[in-house]
C-alpha cells in the first residue's frame, strides 16, 4: 500500500489543517456528492463498496444506512467515538490527525440518509482530541461546508460534538443513544433497531468514526477503487491498534487480509527483548486470546472468527512469555467488572463473582477449586447477558482457561496458604489490594 | 378473534393475540416460567434474565416459501442458537417454545446464584418473607447451598427513606427496576431512578419532596423482593399470621377493591388492621390502589373510637349508658316532633335505604338530605346520564374522547387516573381538559380550555353546543366532571349541560360513553339513591338526627341532637344523644362507586366495645317509633333495597360476590407475577344500568342557566385527596401529607 487511505496524516503531516486537506482532494467527495449525486446514489456507492463497520461488530455499513425508514424525519447521525475498547486508539489519531476527514464522511452518511444533524459522541476522556476536531467543525462552518444551504445545495446539516463521562457501557450503541439522551448509560432493549427508533426515538444512522473515515474516499473514487484493497467479505484498509509488549505500539492501517498476525507482530518492531510471543488479544479484552498456533492467521474479520476470536475493533494487545496469564486475566475481569452497568443479573453478580475468584487466586487462596468455579460463572454468564459486554467478559476468563489451564494450576500451586511472593505483593499494591481477615478485599478501584 | 397466533409451549398448543410475549403465553396454559423484572401491567425490560427459554420457529424452505416439513409431517424447528428472555419475545405462527430442558433449567439455577451472591438472605426478619417472590423462585429453581464466598456478601444501608411512607433496604434490591417503572410507566411521578452502575446501583428518588407520588405503595406490592416497604407495615407482622378479608374502598369515588389484612394483637385485646392491600378488580382498579385507600386506615381502631352510648345528663355532660335507654331517649324525643335527618356519603347504601325508608314512612318527613349537600343536586342527571352499564376503562383508545372538566382527576379519583391516562397515552384516546387551573391530566390533553376561577358551569353551557357537535365523530365519549368549586345550582347547571353534549352527539345511554361524576367519597352514588328524591332541610328542626356526617356541616338549628359517630368529635360535643357505630372493618355492607358500581364489602374485624351497625341504630330506633322491620343482618336490608328501589332491580349479594377469572392472573399462588396483590374471592360487584339506557332513549335534559358566581363558592378550595379530615387525621403515618387544614382554609376564606 503505498499511500495511506485514512491514516494520511503519516503522509502528508499537516492534513488536520483545512487548507492542506482541500489541496490534496479534502471536500471533493462532499462537494461532488452535493452537487451531481443523490442520497441514494452515495448510499450505494457506499453499499457497493462492501464497507464493514469498523466498531467491531462488522456490519455492512451501506446496508445499515438502508434500514432507516424514509418518511419519518428527523433522522440521526450518531457517530460513536466512544473508543472504550482497552487498547483501541484508532479513532483518537483520526479525529486528532485527520478531522476533516472524519467530518467529511459524517457529513457525506448524513446526506445519504437525509439526516440533518450529527452527533459525535466522544469518550470524557477525549477532552483534549476533541479541540482539533471541534476547531475543524468550525472551520468547515466557516468555509460553507456545514451549516445552513451548504454549497447552494439547499441541504442543511448540524455537527456536534458531545463528550461522555467515561463508561465502557456507552459505547454500545444503544447505551450511547442513551447516555447521549442524558439518561444513564444502559443497553436498550431490540427491538426496535436504532435504524427505526434510535435517538429520541427518530431513524438513527450509528457507526464508528473510522467507518465514516472511508466514506469519502470511496465517494470520490468508487466502490471498485475501495475494492482493491482487502478481500472480497472484507474489503478495504483498517486500522490496527498494536499495543502490549511489542517494539514499536501504534496504529497500522493495512489492507484487510494481506497479513498475518505474526506479519503484524513484525511490523510493530517485534516483542521486547525477542521473547517469545505467548498470546494475542485480537481486538482487546473482549475477544477470545489467541495462542502462539493462531499466528499466522490473516487479519480479516473470517480468518479471525475461524481461529476462534474475533477481529472486533482491531486493537491486538500482544502478550509474550514475561506475562503472567493469570494476572492478566484478572485485570481483564477487573475491568468489566469495574464498567458492567448493572442492568442484567449474569454481567453484574457474575463480573463481581468472577473477580472474588481471581482476587482469591492471586491472594494466594486459591485452590483448583476455584479455577473450576471460575469457568462455571463464566458459563453462567455465556450467552445470557442483556447485551454484549457480560458475554465479552467471559472471553478473558474461558479463553485463557481453554489454552493456558496448566499456567492458572502452576500459579495456585505454587502460591499457596496465603502467602504470596513478592509478585503477589507487587500484585497487591499495583492494584490496591490489601490482605485482611485471611481473604483478599479490594480496598478502592 | 382474527388475530390469534397459535405456538406450542412443552409440546402444548396455545392460542394468544399478536403480540403476547411468551411469558403471558406461558401463563395461559399454567406454565409458570419464573420473572423478576417482567410484569404483566409494565413493559418488559429483559433485565433479569430470570426468564431464558428456548425458542425455535418453523424453518422456512427458502424456494417454496413453505415450512420445511419433516419425515413425520410436522414443521422441521430452528432452534435459535441462545436462549432467549420470554418476557421480550413476542409469538409469532408456529412457535415452539421449551421451557423444561436441561439448558432452562440450569440457566434459572445460575441466575438465581448470581442474584442470591448480592442478596443478604434476611428472610427471618424480612416484612417480605412468606410471600416473596424471590424466596419461592428459590426453592423452586435455584441451588440448594450457596457456592459464594460469604465474606463478599454486600453490606449496604437497610432502612433507606424514600420519602416517609417508603423505606429501601439496599441489600435485598435485585435491580428489577419494577418500582421505577411502575412510577415512570403507570403513575407518571418519575421520582425514582437507578443511581451508580453494576454492583453498586441503587434505587434513589430525586424528586423533591421525596417519592412525590400518591401511588408509591403499589411499588411494594411488586416489588420481588423486600428492598421495598411501607411505613405503615415494616416491621408490624409477618405475611403468613394475617387473615385477609376483601373489601372495598370508600375514600373517593372509584370504589377501589381492597383486601383488609389483620392479626389478633394482644396488646389491644382484639383484631386490628395491619396493612391495606389492593385487591384485583380489572373493572375497577386492576391491581393499584393510591396510597390514601392504603394508610388511612388506621381510624378503624382509633383511640377516641366511642364504644358505649352517651347520653347527656343533668350536669349537661355526655355521659356513657345503655342502648336501651339511649335509644328510648331519643326514639321518645323524636316521636310526634319535626326531624331532620342528615347522612353522610361514605355509609354504606343499607344505612342510607333504612334512614330514607325511616323518613318516609316512620317520620313522614322530607327532612332527610346527604352530607355534602351538593352532590344531590347532580347525582341523579349523573345517574341518567351516566356511563354504560358495559363500560370498561380498558376499551377506551383511539377515535374515543374523554372530555374532563373542573376536577382534578388524580386528586379526586387516583386509580381512574391511571387507568383514563392510559387510555390516552397508551391507547390514543383523545383527551380534551377544562378547568380554572392545570392539573396533572393537562400533560396529556390534546385541548386545554381555561375559565375564570368558579366560571365552570358558565364555560359548560357556552361550549355545549360546539363540542356537542365536535364529538359527533368520536367512537365513544366518556365526560369526567366535578363539582369543585360550585355551588349546587352551578353544579346542577354543569351537569345538565354535559348530559346534552352527550345527548346532542349522539352518545347517551351506551356502553364506554356517558358521565363520569367526581363525587367527594365512596358511597355518594349508593346514598343518593337510598334516600328519598326531593329531601329538603328546614332552617329549624325540633330534633338533628346526624348519621356519619363528620365535621363542618351545614346543621339546622335543634333543640336535641342525635348523633352515630365513629369518635368524640366537635359535633358529638353537642350531641344529646350519642350512638357508636361500628366502622366499615367490623361490619358488612354495600357501597356503589361514581359509575354504578354495587360492591360488597365484608367483615374483617370483631366490633369494638357496644358499637353497632348504623342500620342496627336506625332500625331499633323505628321500632321504638312503631315501624314493623325484622331485619337479621346487612344482606336483608340489601334485598329489601333491591325489592323497592328501581336502579337496584336483580342486585343480590349473592350476584355482587360473584367472582369471575381475569387476565392477568394475579393473586397469592403466583406472586412472582403479579405481585402481592390479592385475588378476588369477594366479588367483581355488579354496575346497574344508567335511566338512559333503559329508557332506550335519549332526550335532552333542560338547560339551566348557570348562578353568576357567589363569592362563597370560590372560597372553597382545590379538592386534593388528602384533604384535611378526621379519618386521615387518626392516620399514623398519613397525618404529615394533609393538605388544607384549617388555618389554610381559614386563610382562603379571607
Amino acid at each position: 500500500m503505498d499511500k495511506h487511505v485514512l491514516l494520511r496524516d503519516l503522509d502528508i503531516p499537516d492534513i488536520r489543517e483545512l487548507a492542506v486537506y482541500q489541496a490534496n482532494d479534502g471536500y471533493a467527495a462532499w462537494r461532488k456528492a452535493l452537487t451531481g449525486m443523490k442520497p441514494d446514489e452515495v448510499m450505494g456507492v457506499v453499499k457497493d463498496s462492501g464497507l464493514r463497520g469498523r466498531g467491531g461488530a462488522g456490519f455492512p455499513a451501506g446496508l445499515k444506512w438502508s434500514f432507516l425508514p424514509k418518511d419519518i424525519f428527523p433522522k440521526y447521525v450518531v457517530v460513536n467515538g466512544d473508543e472504550s475498547e482497552a487498547g483501541t486508539f484508532k479513532d483518537h489519531q483520526l479525529i486528532e490527525n485527520n478531522p476533516h476527514q472524519v467530518i467529511e464522511g459524517v457529513a457525506l452518511c448524513a446526506y445519504a440518509v437525509q439526516a440533518g444533524t450529527a452527533y459525535i459522541y466522544l469518550r470524557g476522556e477525549f477532552y483534549e482530541p476533541a479541540r482539533p476536531l471541534q476547531k475543524a467543525i468550525d472551520e468547515a462552518y466557516a468555509a460553507g461546508l456545514l451549516g445552513q444551504n451548504i454549497l447552494g445545495s439547499g441541504y442543511s446539516l448540524d455537527i456536534h460534538i458531545h463528550l461522555g463521562a467515561g463508561a465502557y457501557i456507552c459505547g454500545e450503541e444503544t447505551a450511547l443513544l442513551e447516555s447521549l439522551e442524558g439518561k444513564l448509560g444502559q443497553p436498550r432493549l431490540r427491538p426496535p433497531f436504532p435504524a427505526v427508533q434510535g435517538l429520541y426515538a427518530k431513524p438513527t444512522v450509528i457507526n464508528n468514526i473510522e467507518t465514516l473515515a472511508n466514506v469519502p474516499p470511496i465517494v470520490l473514487n468508487g466502490a471498485q477503487w475501495y475494492r482493491q484493497y482487502g478481500t472480497e467479505k472484507s474489503p478495504g484498509t483498517k486500522i490496527f491498534c498494536v499495543s502490549g509488549r511489542v517494539n514499536r505500539p501504534g496504529n497500522y492501517e493495512l489492507p484487510l487480509g494481506q497479513y498475518t498476525i505474526r506479519q503484524l507482530i513484525e511490523m510493530s518492531g517485534g516483542t521486547i527483548d525477542g521473547c517469545p510471543v505467548k498470546g494475542v488479544l485480537p481486538a482487546g479484552s473482549s475477544a477470545p486470546i489467541l495462542p502462539v498456533s493462531a499466528l499466522d492467521t490473516r487479519l480479516d474479520y473470517e480468518s479471525v472468527q475461524a481461529a476462534g476470536s474475533i477481529l472486533g475493533s482491531a486493537s491486538f494487545v500482544i502478550l509474550d512469555d514475561s506475562v503472567d496469564i493469570v494476572w492478566a486475566a484478572r485485570k481483564m475481569v477487573r475491568f468489566f467488572r469495574h464498567e458492567s452497568c448493572g442492568k442484567c443479573t449474569p454481567c453484574r453478580e457474575g463480573t463481581f463473582w468472577a473477580l472474588r475468584l481471581y482476587d482469591k487466586i492471586v491472594g494466594g487462596h486459591g485452590s483448583s477449586h476455584d479455577i473450576d468455579m471460575l469457568a462455571d460463572v463464566a458459563n453462567g454468564m455465556a450467552n445470557k447477558c442483556f447485551c454484549l459486554l457480560g458475554e465479552f467478559a467471559t472471553s478473558p476468563i474461558l479463553s485463557t482457561l481453554k489454552h493456558f489451564r496448566p499456567e492458572y494450576e502452576q500459579f495456585v500451586r505454587e502460591h499457596q496458604n496465603g502467602l504470596p511472593n513478592t509478585y503477589g505483593d507487587q500484585l497487591i499494591r499495583d492494584h490496591a489490594i490489601s490482605v485482611a481477615g485471611g481473604s483478599v478485599v479490594e480496598v478502592a478501584y | 378473534m382474527a388475530d390469534l397466533i397459535n405456538l406450542t409451549i412443552d409440546g402444548v398448543p396455545v392460542a394468544v393475540p399478536k403480540g403476547t410475549v411468551i411469558v403471558d403465553a406461558a401463563k395461559k396454559i399454567g406454565n409458570d416460567i419464573p420473572v423478576f423484572c417482567y410484569h404483566p401491567k409494565l413493559k418488559p425490560v429483559g433485565m433479569c434474565r430470570m426468564c431464558l427459554v428456548e425458542v425455535g420457529t418453523p424453518q422456512i424452505d427458502r424456494n417454496t416459501r413453505q415450512p420445511m416439513l419433516d419425515a413425520e409431517g410436522k414443521p422441521v424447528i430452528a432452534w435459535m442458537p441462545k436462549l432467549q428472555t420470554a418476557c421480550t419475545t413476542p409469538v409469532s405462527e408456529g412457535m415452539s417454545v421449551r421451557t423444561n430442558t436441561r439448558q432452562v433449567l440450569e440457566a434459572r439455577n445460575d441466575m438465581l446464584e448470581f442474584l442470591l451472591t448480592s442478596h443478604p438472605l434476611d428472610c427471618p426478619v424480612c416484612d417480605k418473607g412468606g410471600e416473596c417472590p424471590l424466596q419461592n423462585l428459590t426453592m423452586a429453581h435455584g441451588p440448594g447451598v450457596s457456592r459464594f464466598d460469604y465474606e463478599a456478601k454486600q453490606h449496604n444501608a437497610k432502612h433507606v427513606p424514600l420519602g416517609d411512607l417508603i423505606f429501601l433496604d439496599r441489600e435485598r434490591c435485585i435491580q428489577c427496576s419494577r418500582c421505577i417503572r411502575f412510577q415512570d410507566e403507570v403513575a407518571d411521578d418519575h421520582v425514582l431512578q437507578f443511581h451508580e452502575r453494576g454492583r453498586h446501583m441503587e434505587i434513589v428518588t430525586f424528586s423533591d419532596p421525596p417519592f412525590d407520588s400518591l401511588f408509591g405503595g403499589n411499588t411494594t406490592d411488586i416489588c420481588p423482593v423486600g428492598a421495598l416497604t411501607t411505613a405503615d407495615f415494616h416491621f408490624k407482622a409477618r405475611p403468613w399470621e394475617l387473615d385477609n378479608t376483601p373489601s372495598v374502598c370508600m375514600h373517593c369515588p372509584a370504589g377501589c377493591n381492597i383486601s383488609l389484612n389483620t392479626r389478633l394483637e394482644t396488646h389491644t385485646g382484639g383484631h386490628e388492621i395491619k396493612r391495606v392491600m389492593p385487591r384485583q378488580n380489572e373493572h375497577v382498579n386492576e391491581i393499584w390502589i393510591c396510597d390514601k385507600g392504603r394508610y388511612v386506615h388506621h381510624f378503624s381502631r382509633a383511640e377516641d373510637r366511642i364504644t358505649r352510648p352517651l347520653v347527656r345528663d343533668a350536669r349537661g355532660n355526655l355521659s356513657e349508658s345503655t342502648w336501651e335507654a339511649a335509644l328510648q331517649l331519643a326514639a321518645d324525643r323524636m316521636r310526634g316532633r319535626k326531624v331532620g335527618g342528615i347522612i353522610g356519603d361514605r355509609l354504606p347504601n343499607e344505612d342510607a335505604w333504612l334512614f330514607g325508608r325511616m323518613f318516609r314512612e316512620v317520620l313522614k318527613s322530607a327532612a332527610v338530605v346527604m352530607s355534602p349537600a351538593i352532590p344531590a343536586a347532580y347525582a341523579d342527571i349523573a345517574r341518567t346520564y351516566g356511563v354504560g352499564k358495559d363500560t370498561d376503562f380498558k376499551q377506551l383508545g383511539k377515535g374515543d374522547v374523554i372530555l374532563l372538566v373542573n376536577g382534578d382527576l388524580e386528586q379526586c379519583a387516583p386509580v381512574w387516573f391511571l387507568r383514563l391516562r392510559q387510555a390516552v397515552v397508551d391507547r390514543g384516546a383523545r383527551l380534551v381538559v377544562a378547568h380554572d387551573r392545570p392539573t396533572k391530566m393537562h400533560r396529556y390533553a390534546a385541548r386545554i380550555d381555561k375559565y375564570e376561577l368558579g366560571r365552570a358551569a358558565h364555560w359548560a353551557s357556552e361550549q355545549a353546543k360546539p363540542l356537542a357537535e365536535e364529538f359527533k365523530s368520536a367512537r365513544n365519549l366518556l365526560i369526567v366532571f366535578g363539582d369543585e368549586k360550585l355551588s349546587a345550582e352551578g353544579a346542577r347547571s354543569l351537569a345538565r349541560s354535559l348530559a346534552n353534549i352527550l345527548v346532542e352527539s349522539e352518545h347517551a345511554g351506551k356502553a364506554n360513553s356517558g358521565l363520569l361524576p367526581l363525587y367527594p367519597h365512596g358511597n355518594t352514588q349508593g346514598v343518593f339513591d337510598a334516600l328519598p328524591s326531593g329531601g329538603a332541610m328546614p332552617e329549624r328542626v325540633d330534633v338533628a338526627w346526624l348519621v356519619g356526617v363528620g365535621e363542618n356541616n351545614a346543621l339546622p338549628q335543634s333543640a336535641f341532637t342525635v348523633v352515630q359517630e365513629l369518635f368524640l368529635t366537635e359535633l358529638t360535643k353537642q350531641a344529646d344523644v350519642v350512638l357508636p357505630a361500628l366502622s366499615f372493618a367490623e361490619r358488612e355492607g354495600t357501597f356503589t362507586s361514581a359509575d354504578r358500581r354495587v360492591q360488597r364489602f365484608y367483615r374483617a374485624l370483631p366490633a369494638l366495645g357496644q358499637a353497632k351497625p348504623d342500620w342496627w341504630i336506625i332500625q331499633e330506633l323505628a321500632q321504638r317509633l312503631g315501624a314493623k322491620w325484622s331485619f337479621q343482618d346487612a344482606g336483608q336490608v340489601f334485598g329489601d333495597l333491591a325489592a323497592q328501589n328501581a336502579q337496584y332491580t336483580g342486585l343480590s349479594y349473592e350476584l355482587l360476590s360473584r367472582v369471575e377469572s381475569q387476565w392477568p392472573p394475579v393473586g397469592r399462588s403466583d406472586l412472582y407475577y403479579g405481585g402481592t396483590v390479592y385475588d378476588n374471592t369477594g366479588g367483581v360487584g355488579a354496575r346497574y344500568a344508567a335511566g338512559a339506557e333503559r329508557a332506550g332513549f335519549m332526550a335532552a335534559v333542560e338547560w339551566l342557566t348557570p348562578p353568576e358566581a357567589d363569592i362563597e363558592a370560590l372560597q372553597h378550595l382545590p379538592r386534593v385527596l388528602y384533604q384535611d379530615g378526621e379519618l386521615i387525621r387518626r392516620s399514623k403515618v398519613l397525618a404529615g401529607h394533609i393538605q388544607f387544614n384549617e388555618t389554610e382554609i381559614a386563610r382562603a376564606a379571607r
